[in-house]
């Protein structure tokens, strides 16, 4: 097909005499834009066609803003400025005339308007704000070309503010007799769900209705909108699962228009957003994926024609069958479809197998070993992209057999590679395998030591930190750690005594903390040799002022002796007096310290206990400075966004007058101590108290903050430590992944210790893929690893995340240095993936205690102390026959039958197994509750069930794990739930693994929550509010339905909320009403609301980012069922 | 899609779509980027890049490059293919495209691909109904004069 359009045109100069051709026939010869291309054409300089560029646009500028203009020449006016731009010369004065031009031009011009609009600004651009009255005008025009065109700018960017001024209008199109029209409304639906979801709820019926359109390019427009309602909230759309498979099939088999076909393949777009749909739905669900196993066979053999299109349906074909319940036969048709790309001799298509390949091989490594040779081959590919995507691949197989060869050929890819982007993620990823699998000590120092090198100070701040992390928390056995650190100490030291001017910045950081804090080990070193090495990086020109900094916390720490010491005193005359405030204050540090040795003995220990460091997050010492700076007549602190506000209030042009309310009056009261009449009590409240309340709100921020984000009641970050150490823990030889047979001996030196290439490319498959498929379960490469890891994490208590920080410290009354190393400790929250059974979090918080007390006293109670129950039998027919009905049989433990909850329901059920969930709210948490019931004729062994969730914490309510349960009996486990991160909708997702008659089976399943579930009224005083709401800075807005039935329209809608979501309503004055609430874990959140007509307006506040629009969401939910 | 750009085998612009708001500077920026590594790309290489975060997926026709950039879970062939549906819609409305009625029609390219794609997914895959739609805002631009008499006179 390309051949139609392959005419290449190479003599530029003959441009002139080009104009019979049929494209340049349409231009007419005088036209100024085309004089204006020819003219750049035949310049031979950058500089002249600036030089021409400039002119040009001067005199644009003149011609749009004479007042004689024509629209037309405005058009053309237009046009040229938009090829100006393209050039990437400004033309900004054009921006207001497009704007005029798709408001007053007649048809044509309004279409080169509308476009050098869409082209000139984006959607944050501000003078967006005046195509609105174009746009409201021109969807109620009754040509339909103009409603087209103001459809596809909608489409395209619309201020968001704006939506609610044309959404009806939109809406109204769905019903429009022209498809195009139907279409294209759709479309900015489309968009309007995308850049403010809120908005467009209450049309979701009409959206079934474009997906039941009449016309194929109706339906394939409203899956767009399917598509990310369904990425965004799955379990909402399983009922129309059959309706996407009958879609589907009518598709595949041709049943479309021939208009749609490409290629002679039916329709492949529509098919490929199907088959994204249908794998989205059918994840971690049976019953909607067994829906959809003949429709995927179907389309795996109607795929014959050897052309891209069909790849493209091919390799989503394959994506979906992985990520939806297995099928057998579909995984096997799928893996030989794998393996047609892999070998194919078609580069794209290789390259898009080796991607398939990586995306399939955590469930099946044995693919892997298939295509051993190809992989091999693709590694010494000339395309760096194919060779790029293979390391990705061996990324995913690494196991402790391995990493060496892995890594090798990841740090040859990296020594070529010039592109930063690659570069960082790279180092990130050999730095994640090297600490996982390091096989030896001398191995991984090395390994850092390059990827430190290569990673240049672009790495991700993390590695440096986790390593020294790694370093100072050390393993299991204190004579490795030993060992370890000796080794850098002494790879450092001779890394020093070479070249050093090439080392990063950050990887100096590491060497100087590490030879301060280690250097002791090697007794043969004296520390004056270390304080000479550390000394002369400070002479380096390059040298940044936090690296200086991290060299003289190191030289600090080691000066003893009377050479360091006159070393360490040259160093700090020269930096006592720098300019770097860090810096001038660690100069200080070291000459005091060095000149006391007493003093330093005392800070300074060796072996510093880890007691962990006492810190007054609420800052209270500095109380008495701030009330005497105050009375001193200082201005009381403001916190951001309080000072935006009042900024806010500065501007001219404000488009809500509601802005102005409440908070902003509450504020400048409070801090004036003025009174102001209109002031409802709230504010009248704060504002008679004047600076001492002010001041008393200034702390509880200060300690809300501290507390919530940095420091939990066990230290640092300590609540999400001990889960993620859980992982680092692991025992490989967990109950249901039986230590694998294939594998070497853990201590093994591995074969492929100092694997040479040139030995053949047999020999490296060998150790490439050495530890693969000799496992007989499916299961994620990196977990069940065989081999003992040498470096691995100990179980840490809550404080030992703090280790860095107490002996990075030099003095404790320096906080800054404290701050230094604290704001470089990675949230290891993010690390945090799962949570395994055995090993329950080894914290205990007031809560558990509470509840274990609630659970675990209650003597008559058929829940027993581990939490786990066991009942009646069940006939095996009642539960196969009715797996729905037979949900509702099962009953709460009596403890909790009496606490609100939900009402069980199904998760997932195979032969032997049927597994149900509810949860149960209580006042200071959630409890899922699952309901393992065995409804087959032999006992389930080895239970294993393993619950976790993105934006929950879960943890396990009991001490002994689940082992067995007997046939047709039932076992109870009970999860406590905490927002991690609060969403719409939670979902918690399981995999229960298990042993019948001695064969392996897994089950995964998956439980929702709605973030109402979390929600608790939170009982405060007008006051309390006041202050809280000041002290907030997350915020959302939003115009709500008011409950109009009733006698008094804010109390019956405030009434509403409080009844459905548990909310507190704290006062209701006139039009306005303030209300509270929290999430279990004490995250509150604060609404505003006052009546504007027929509307509510209700404008939240939290310290949790996330927290205001989720709410937002569920009270618009409640207003709109009513 | 986040974006979509044309440009000639002498790295000169020819067209830019944005479907993401990124500020003038960031444009030039990936722009200039972007085009360099195409043009230092071998002919037979692979159609797809790893940019940054995003996937390009690019094609030469004649002198023109035609490239995608999309995010990472999407389908690189069928972008592939939206380029080549591209070509032929502009190919069937120009009678045999070339580069130069690229250059001298950019604005009918934009036409052409604002009702191909919108808003960065593909609105009509129907080769008739896309061309269809252009050709009737077309015939109006032909009574357009007619158009502009009228409402000056009412004016």
């Amino acid at each position: 097909m390309s051949d139609v359009v392959e005419k290449t045109l190479t003599a530029l100069p003959s441009l002139l005499s080009l104009d019979s051709q049929p494209g340049s026939a349409k231009l007419s010869s005088s036209s100024k834009l085309g004089a204006l291309i020819r003219g750049i054409t035949e310049l031979t300089s950058k500089h002249e066609e600036e030089k021409l560029v400039q002119h040009e646009l001067a005199s644009l500028k003149d011609q749009v803003s004479s007042p004689n203009i024509s629209m037309r020449q405005m058009k053309e006016a237009m046009v040229r400025a938009i090829y100006c731009e393209m050039l990437g010369y400004e033309a900004s004065f054009s921006y207001i005339h497009a704007i005029k031009l798709a408001q007053q031009g007649s048809i044509l011009d309004k279409r080169v308007g509308y476009l050098a609009v869409c082209l000139f600004l984006n959607e944050n651009h501000e003078l967006l704000l005046l195509l609105v009255n174009t746009v409201l005008k021109d969807l109620q025009s009754t040509n339909l070309i103009e409603v087209c065109m103001a459809l596809t700018v909608v489409s395209q960017m619309f201020p968001k503010d704006m939506i609610p001024a044309i959404l009806p209008l939109v809406e109204e199109k769905l019903n429009h007799s022209k498809e195009i029209i139907r279409r294209k409304a759709v479309l900015a639906l489309y968009k309007f769900y995308l850049i403010a979801p809120n908005q467009v709820q209450h049309i979701h019926n009409k959206f079934r209705k474009a997906l039941c359109d009449k016309d194929p390019g109706v339906m394939f427009a409203s899956l767009h909108i399917y598509l990310q309602m369904i990425k965004d909230n799955p379990e909402g759309y399983k009922d129309l699962t059959a309706s996407f498979v009958t879609i589907l099939k009518q598709v595949v088999s041709g049943k479309l228009p021939m208009d749609f076909n490409y290629h002679s393949v039916p329709a492949p777009w529509l098919q490929i957003q199907l088959l994204r749909i249908l794998s989205i739905l059918g994840k971690n669900d049976q019953m909607s994926s067994e829906i959809m196993y003949d429709v995927l066979d179907e389309s795996l053999k109607r795929a014959e024609i050897n052309h891209n299109i069909t790849y493209a349906i091919l390799y989503e074909c394959v994506k979906c069958i992985y990520t939806i319940y297995p099928n057998s036969d579909l995984l096997e048709k799928a893996a030989k479809c794998i393996g047609n790309f892999v070998i194919s001799s078609k580069i794209n298509l290789k390259y898009l197998g080796l991607k398939a390949l990586t995306f399939v091989i955590q469930q099946d490594p044995k693919l892997a070993l298939q295509h051993q040779m190809t992989i091999i081959e693709c590694l010494d590919h000339p395309d760096i992209i194919i060779k790029r995507e293979t390391l990705e691949l061996l990324f995913r197989i690494t196991n402790a057999q391995n990493v060496t060869v892995i890594v090798e050929k990841m740090l040859e890819f990296l020594h070529q590679s010039k592109d930063d982007h690659s570069t960082i993620d790279l180092v990130g990823k050999v730095a994640e395998i090297a600490e996982k699998y390091a096989p030896e000590n001398k191995w991984f120092i090395e390994t850092m030591n390059t990827v430190f090198s290569l990673g240049g100070d672009m790495i991700q701040p993390d590695i440096p930190n986790s390593f020294l992390k790694l370093l100072s928390e050390g393993f299991d056995s204190e004579e490795e750690n030993q060992k370890l650190r000796l080794f850098a100490v002494d790879s450092y030291i001779s890394l020093l005594e070479g070249e050093i001017k090439k080392l990063p910045q950050r990887f100096l950081q590491v060497i100087s903390w590490v030879l301060g804090e280690y250097s002791h080990l090697r007794t043969d070193l004296d520390s004056a040799r270390v304080i000479t090495l550390l000394a002369k990086l400070l002479d380096m020109k390059q040298m940044s002022g936090e690296t200086k900094t991290w060299v003289l916390m190191a030289m600090t720490k080691l000066c003893s002796g009377e050479s360091s010491i006159s070393i360490a005193q040259s160093v700090c005359d020269d930096y006592s007096s720098s300019m770097d405030t860090v810096l001038r204050q660690r100069a200080h540090e070291l000459q005091l310290l060095s000149q006391d040795s007493a003093l330093r003995g005392q800070l300074l220990t060796l072996h510093s206990g880890s007691e962990p460091l006492e810190v007054d997050s609420s800052l209270s010492f500095l109380d008495a400075f701030v009330s005497e700076a105050l009375a001193a007549g200082a201005a009381p602190y403001k916190p951001p966004h309080q000072r935006q506000e009042e900024l806010a209030q500065e501007k001219a042009l404000s488009l809500e007058p509601y802005e102005l309310s409440l908070p902003i009056n509450m504020s400048s009261s409070s801090l004036t101590g003025r009174q102001s009449p209109t002031l409802m009590s709230v504010s009248s409240g704060l504002s008679g108290d004047s600076t001492e309340l002010s001041l008393k709100g200034n702390t509880t921020i200060l300690k809300l903050e501290g507390v919530k984000r940095v420091w939990g009641k066990e230290g640092y970050l300590s609540r999400k430590d001990p889960l993620e150490e859980v992982i680092q823990v692991e025992n490989p030889s967990s109950p249901s992944q039986p230590t694998g047979t294939g594998g070497t001996p853990s201590d093994t030196p591995t074969p492929s210790a100092t694997p040479e290439p040139e030995h053949g490319k047999q020999q490296l498959a060998s150790s490439l893929f050495i530890g693969l498929g000799s496992q007989t379960s499916v299961f994620l490469m990196g977990k069940s690893d065989p081999t003992a890891q040498r470096i691995r994490r100990k179980v840490k208590t809550p404080n030992s995340s703090m280790a860095v920080t107490e002996r990075g410290s030099v003095s404790s009354t320096s906080s800054a240095v404290d701050n230094l190393l604290c704001n470089n400790i990675p949230e290891s929250a993010n690390m945090v993936q799962e949570v395994t059974y055995e090993t329950p979090p080894p914290y205990k918080t007031e809560l558990d205690a509470r509840l274990n007390e609630d659970l675990i006293d209650s003597t008559p109670s058929p829940v027993q102390s581990n939490g786990v129950e066991t009942t009646s039998d069940k006939t095996e027919s009642e539960i196969t026959d009715k797996p729905r009905d037979e949900c509702s049989s099962i009953s709460l433990p009596a403890k909790l039958s009496g606490l609100p909850h939900s009402e069980v329901t199904s998760l997932c059920s195979n032969q032997t197994v049927e597994l149900s969930a509810c949860h149960v709210e209580k006042h200071d948490y959630v409890l899922l509750v699952i309901f393992i019931s065995n409804s087959s004729d032999s006992d389930m062994e080895n239970i294993h069930l393993q619950v976790i969730s993105e934006q929950l914490e879960v943890s396990l309510l009991c001490e002994s794990p689940l082992q067995d349960i007997a046939k047709h009996s039932m076992a109870v486990c009970q999860y406590l739930l905490n927002v991690r991160r609060p969403v719409v909708h939670f979902e918690v997702v399981g995999m229960l693994s298990y042993q019948t008659s001695s064969e392996n089976q897994e089950v995964e399943f998956s439980y929702k929550l709605p973030l109402t579930s979390f929600v608790r009224p939170l009982e405060v005083s007008t006051e309390q509010y006041g202050t809280m709401w000041l002290a907030f800075s997350n915020d959302t807005k939003q115009n709500l339905a008011l409950v109009t039935d009733g006698q008094d329209p804010l109390t019956d809608t405030l009434d509403l909320l409080k009844k459905k979501l548990g909310l507190h309503v704290v006062e209701i004055i006139g039009v306005e009403g303030i209300v509270a609430c929290r999430l279990v874990q004490d995250q509150p959140c604060l609404l505003h609301c006052r009546v504007h007509g027929r509307t509510l307006a209700v404008w939240l506040r939290s310290p949790i980012p996330e927290l205001p629009d989720c709410l937002l969401y569920h009270c618009q939910r409640v207003l709109e069922e009513t | 899609m986040q974006f979509m750009l044309l440009f000639s085998r002498q790295g000169k612009l020819r067209l830019q779509k944005w479907y993401v708001p990124l500020s003038d500077k960031e444009k030039k920026k990936i722009t200039r980027e972007l085009v360099q590594t195409v043009l230092a790309r071998k002919p037979k290489m692979c159609s797809f890049l790893e940019w940054r975060d995003l996937k390009i997926v690019y094609k030469r026709y004649a002198s023109l490059y035609f490239c995608c950039a999309i995010e990472g879970q999407d389908n690189e062939l069928i972008t592939l293919e939206i380029i080549h549906r591209y070509v032929e819609l502009l190919d069937k409305y120009f009678g045999s495209v070339c580069e130069l009625d690229v250059i001298f029609n950019f604005e009918k390219a934009y036409f052409i691909l604002d009702e191909f794609l919108l808003g960065g997914e593909a609105q009509e895959t129907s080769k008739k109904n896309v061309l269809k739609a252009i050709e009737q805002a077309d015939l109006l631009q032909e009574s357009e004069d007619w158009g502009s008499l009228q409402s000056d006179e009412i004016l």
